[in-house]
């Protein structure tokens, strides 16, 4: 059986981190997900398993060390990375924020609802949209079992 | 759609743009439709300063002319189009051309489903997904013009 990637969390906030976790696992995401709390450990996750790349990476902007920007700045420089999905999730509204991460090539800017619900309305549109793209895998419920 | 502006389409073949126009209005999504039929129309679409930039891309692999990775590459190394998100929808299952377009920073890849319904379907969460996903203001001077006006103006 082919093996399903990961998708990768980039979030220094253990509350949000956990708040994404918690999304994917009520919309019964198959994925396996892996939690890097920056972008200097992410950057470290990525090079050291580039046989093995995340289906996709929800990436955080402020962030210590590496911030978000900065790791998109060296992913897209990556031959190998480049071609991994960066979705960002963000409290940010700066328009600046969301021309700089378009400039390098994200494939969509979401900003992070503080309301569970709505976050995770948020969270089941990126999933679906992913899932179209092949990348993400849910379990299916029972209701889909049955038809 | 997140704005009002027009969604450009990159597509060959009649019957699949009339396919795409459909579901659009099957789904009274109200941005404005403009169709090109290859890489070369579209980009003299792009770069004519008359015509409003369009909020999303969606082309088409296999064209005349110019095809779409041939476009991606042009238009993903210009300053003035490159934010613009660009969304494949084709019935290429070819692993090389999601890898190839992906380098290429396009923000989705999606198979056709030959069935009308399902393709509704593909094409609401498509949409669903540019209405959720803020969007650059394309019309914007590019990063680093920007922040040298920023800087400029703080200076």
């Amino acid at each position: 059986m082919k093996k399903i990637k990961p998708i990768l969390i980039v979030e220094d906030d253990v509350v949000d981190a956990t708040t994404v976790k918690q999304s994917l696992e009520d919309l019964r995401v198959k994925n396996p997900v892996v939690h890097m709390t920056d972008g200097e450990e992410a950057l470290d996750y990525l090079e050291s398993n580039k046989d093995q790349t995340p289906a996709m990476i929800l990436l955080d902007l402020n962030m210590p060390k590496i911030g978000g920007v900065e790791l998109l700045q060296i992913i897209k420089a990556d031959i190998v990375l480049q071609r991994i999905p960066v979705v960002v999730l963000t409290v940010s509204k700066y328009e600046q924020d969301k021309i700089d991460t378009f400039d390098l090539g994200v494939a969509g800017y979401v900003i992070k609802a503080v309301d569970y619900d709505e976050f995770l309305r948020a969270m089941d549109i990126i999933i679906q949209y992913w899932g179209y793209n092949g990348l993400v895998e849910k379990e299916r419920s029972r209701e889909d079992a049955r038809l | 759609m997140r704005d009002s502006k027009p969604i450009l389409l990159l597509e060959d073949d009649t019957v699949d743009a009339m396919t795409v126009k459909r579901a659009l209005k099957d789904l009274k999504i109200t941005n404005p439709l403009v169709r090109t039929a290859n890489g070369e129309e579209a980009l003299a679409y792009l770069n004519d300063e008359n015509n409003a930039r369009p909020c999303v891309i969606l082309l088409d692999l296999n064209m005349p002319k110019m095809n779409g990775i041939e476009f991606l590459r042009v238009a993903k190394a210009d300053e003035k189009l490159k934010r613009i998100p660009a969304i494949v929808l084709t019935t290429s299952k070819d692993d090389q051309d999601r890898v190839q377009t992906f380098q290429l920073n396009v923000a989705g890849f999606i198979v056709k489903p030959v069935d009308y319904m399902k393709f509704v379907d593909a094409m609401k969460i498509v949409n669903l997904y540019w209405t959720l996903s803020e969007l650059p203001n394309s019309d914007q001077e590019t990063s680093n013009a920007k922040l040298e006006t920023d800087n400029a103006c703080r200076g």
